[in-house]
């Protein structure tokens, strides 16, 4: 999915720059076009190897219930890509309309990954529509492997995508003349100082939206009563991907917030309220920052350090670092969204941790109701999280869009930008919305259908899904 | 050397764009025209079979021309970001309505959220290539300066501006009509064939008629280019007014024979011929060219490299695809697999 940079401002942050900056408008902008976008995009990039495993399961063990999950999902996934293409060509169009400075000045760097991007788009783009209008015609073995094409390319495109933002946040691989760039080094562009640990952070994100929000749509249909196996099945499929990566994200994420210590410091200082350059930092979980202090919260002494560091003395940079025209804005909000998402992510291992411990004793997924609560949680769960590390990533390198070269300000366009504003908001709240009611309505016309199915009648889709039917080419 | 492939593989980019993504919008005006609903239905069912499972792919393209734009010549995509704001952006909604309204569409089952999704559909399928062709003709007509940095309605707004905006949706109109009578024929509804030949040669003359309007505008707008159009692009542009007739004499003759490519080719030629006049300028009126536009060397390398792997990688996978579609391996869910209809004249409803 096309492009997905530069600034995610929450709401609440702008409104607290919006009397001095002028940029305002089109990072709200920016922000909201891309935090619509990217939960499509996480879905873009790893719902494909989600639908395709179940596919795996359905062909391999002749499973038609995997079967036909596989088969509604790439329906559903349809529509999500197809929506997802056009709010990814809105923003390669707002890299211009809304950043020409940044343009001008970087666009033959940031192009080239952008380029990478674009031919893993295209396959994505093409193996997608087969995949999806194949189902009928292309049967058994060979429809599956028409899939594969689309989860590498998926992955690619977000390691190309993500290296763009993580160049902002750590630019290199050029050399700039008079504000002229004279020379490129495009490996340094592509795997910068910051890819290595922002890349596969993204994609894992990718992997935990989409199999915690794909299986929270089961745990729902379960706890109103629907405990069949086509329920349990939709719900462990997506589920266990997620589950089974949540672990590694914990620890891929850790390193990142090591990692931003060293590389991004003043962002690192107001993800946890370090005012002061010392040792023995104290960590927070929770709290507001305000005039110089920290009102509630768990304040756990010399955590901060101990977890950059390993020892309580190691000394952690603060924003008194940098002039307080270069520090970003409201670190309240960095603070919180920092905590929201590792909280959260935390909280997600412990429906996967249970399920593995009930699999193991019983073969079975628990029947507890609080069991099938906690997997309708993670779904939004993970989809605020990853929203959330993404309001870390952008509002924290705040003024600067690449960092240590070129603020947002000088990004910004001067045209005035808040009629745009103003139609994006009123067309992908429709867009949002209708996206969701077409999902649903799909899901009731499937409910109809099996219970049809249940009570007798024939669903003309059956015959082609059972492998055991032989209708292939 | 580099600088004129690079400034090539753009071209190419955008040629793929204009006749296949361009196709699909004038798919939309084809939509929008088609009556009723009864009256519209077929003609409408064509449409949507023929498009679902390529419009998207060949969206794609767009994006990856915006990016070579903005790689190989970061000036001049900032100065028409900025000066052309105002099209650009009521191009993007149309993409956003027109993508999601037919994605929707598909899904939906209800009459009255049906015609209303065509309606968007199609009424977007008009506004995106009419913005770009306004975009494109301000571009050509020279009307955007290099340093541009605020919107300003003169640089899209020019006659040259306005005629070649009702261009592209002509010219999308006319490639989607071609497409179509092939798509009709091939499933042997020859009702629907006699329909869109009907409407092809109509759109064709409709374009050819525009760009001659458009090319005497551009004589008082860009004289430099307008010269070069007639004078080193000439074969260029002789070939698309060939290709324009010849495909009308054989829309009339029902030699529907390598139609599609005729067709195809004239358009080409257009975008070609508008490439070469233009060489070597990236913004004509301006001291932008392609040997001095901003990118670094090792940028424009990288990025024939990338044309190599889209040749290599992208250009099989768009065959193979073309390909199942060709052979109807591709349905959507929900529809019946195509069989060929009646084999019925198609008439205007109460004729006999």
């Amino acid at each position: 999915m096309a492009g997905w940079i530069t600034d995610v401002p929450a709401v609440g942050s702008v409104l607290l720059t919006a009397s001095s900056a002028g940029d305002a408008p089109a990072r709200v902008q920016m922000g909201a076009t891309l935090g619509f976008h990217i939960i499509l995009a996480c879905i873009g990039i790893a719902m494909p190897t989600i639908v395709l495993l179940a596919e795996f399961v359905g062909l391999r063990q002749s499973n038609p219930v995997a079967l036909l999950l596989a088969r509604r999902w790439s329906q559903a996934l349809g529509v999500l890509v197809a929506v997802g293409a056009v709010t990814g060509t809105v923003l390669s169009f707002e890299m211009g309309l809304l950043w020409p400075g940044l343009m001008r000045q970087y666009g033959s760097v940031l192009g080239l990954p952008f380029g990478f991007e674009g031919v893993f788009f295209l396959l994505e783009a093409v193996f997608t529509a087969i995949y999806i209008y194949g189902w009928r015609r292309l049967g058994g073995w060979s429809h599956f492997w028409t899939g594969v094409p689309i989860a590498v390319s998926g992955i690619g495109g977000a390691m190309s995508v993500v290296s763009v933002n993580s160049w902002m946040n750590q630019p290199g691989g050029f050399e700039m003349v008079n504000g002229r760039i004279t020379q490129v080094r495009p490996w340094q562009v592509f795997f910068n100082h910051a890819s290595a640990y922002e890349t596969p952070h993204m994609i894992l994100a990718a992997y935990l939206v989409s199999g915690f929000l794909a299986a929270s749509i089961y745990a729902a249909g379960f706890l109103r009563g629907r405990r069949d196996r086509y329920h349990r099945t939709g719900f462990a499929i997506p589920f266990a991907v997620a589950a089974s990566l949540t672990p590694v994200q914990l620890l891929i994420g850790d390193t990142a917030a090591r990692a931003v210590a060293a590389d991004q410091p003043v962002k690192f200082a107001a993800m946890e309220y370090v005012s002061r350059t010392s040792g023995h930092v104290p960590e927070y979980l929770g709290g507001i920052y305000f005039n110089g202090r920290v009102y509630g919260g768990l304040r756990i002494p010399s955590m901060d350090s101990l977890l950059v560091g390993f020892s309580p003395n190691t000394r952690v940079i603060g924003w008194d670092s940098v002039p307080a025209s270069l520090r970003p804005p409201s670190p309240t909000l960095i603070h919180l969204c920092f905590d929201a998402m590792v909280g959260l992510g935390t909280l997600m291992l412990i429906p996967g941790l249970w399920g593995l411990l009930a699999y193991w004793r019983r073969r079975e997924l628990p029947n507890t109701k609080v069991f099938w609560m906690l997997g309708l949680i993670c779904g939004p769960a993970a989809v605020i999280a990853m929203e959330c590390g993404w309001i870390v990533t952008e509002i924290g390198r705040q003024p600067w869009v690449v960092y240590q070269r070129l603020t947002t300000a000088q990004a910004a366009t001067a045209n005035d930008v808040v009629p745009t504003l103003t139609a994006i908001v009123v067309l992908y709240t429709g867009l949002g919305v209708a996206t969701i009611m077409l999902l649903r309505r799909m899901s009731r016309r499937w409910r109809a259908i099996d219970s049809d199915n249940a009570a007798g009648v024939p669903d003309p889709l059956v015959d082609h899904l059972d492998p055991l039917a032989g209708r292939r080419r | 050397m580099i600088p004129a492939l690079v400034g090539s593989v753009l071209l190419a980019v955008l040629t793929l764009y204009v006749t296949f993504g361009g196709a699909d919008f004038g798919a939309g005006f084809w939509n929008l025209v088609a009556g009723g609903d009864t009256r519209g239905e077929r003609p409408r069912r064509l449409i949507e079979d023929s498009i679902t499972p390529v419009w998207e792919s060949n969206h794609v393209w767009l994006v990856f021309a915006l990016v070579l734009f903005w790689t190989a010549y970061p000036d001049a995509f900032a100065a028409v970001a900025s000066a052309d704001a105002v099209p650009l952006w009521l191009a993007a909604i149309g993409v956003v309505l027109r993508g999601a309204a037919f994605a929707f569409s598909k899904e939906t089952h209800r009459l009255s959220l049906r015609r209303a999704l065509g309606a968007i559909f199609a009424l977007s399928s008009l506004m995106t290539p009419f913005f770009m062709g306004c975009v494109v003709g301000g571009i050509a007509s020279g009307a955007v300066s290099a340093n541009a940095t605020r919107s300003h309605s003169a640089s899209w707004t020019g006659a040259t501006s306005i005629f070649c905006g009702f261009l592209f949706v002509g010219a999308c109109a006319y490639l989607a009509a071609v497409y179509l009578v092939h798509e009709a024929t091939r499933r042997q509804d020859s009702g629907l064939q006699i329909y869109f030949i009907h409407r092809a040669q109509l759109a064709g003359i409709a374009t050819g008629a525009l760009s001659l309007v458009t090319l005497g505008e551009l004589r008082g707008a860009n004289g430099q280019l307008f010269d070069r159009l007639i004078g080193r692009a000439l074969p260029l542009v002789v070939l698309a007014g060939a290709c324009g007739l010849i495909v009308l004499a054989k829309l009339t003759n029902r030699g529907l024979r390598g139609l599609r490519f005729v067709a195809w080719l004239g358009v080409t030629a257009v975008v070609w011929g508008w490439g070469v006049a233009q060489y070597p300028t990236v913004l004509p009126g301006t001291n932008l060219i392609l040997s001095n536009a901003g990118a670094p060397t090792a940028t424009l390398d990288t990025l024939l490299v990338l044309a190599v792997l889209v040749l290599v990688v992208v250009t099989p996978a768009f065959s193979f695809l073309f390909w199942l579609q060709g052979r109807q391996l591709l349905s959507s869910e929900e529809s019946e697999p195509t069989t060929p209809l009646p084999n019925r004249p198609f008439h205007r409803e109460g004729s006999p």
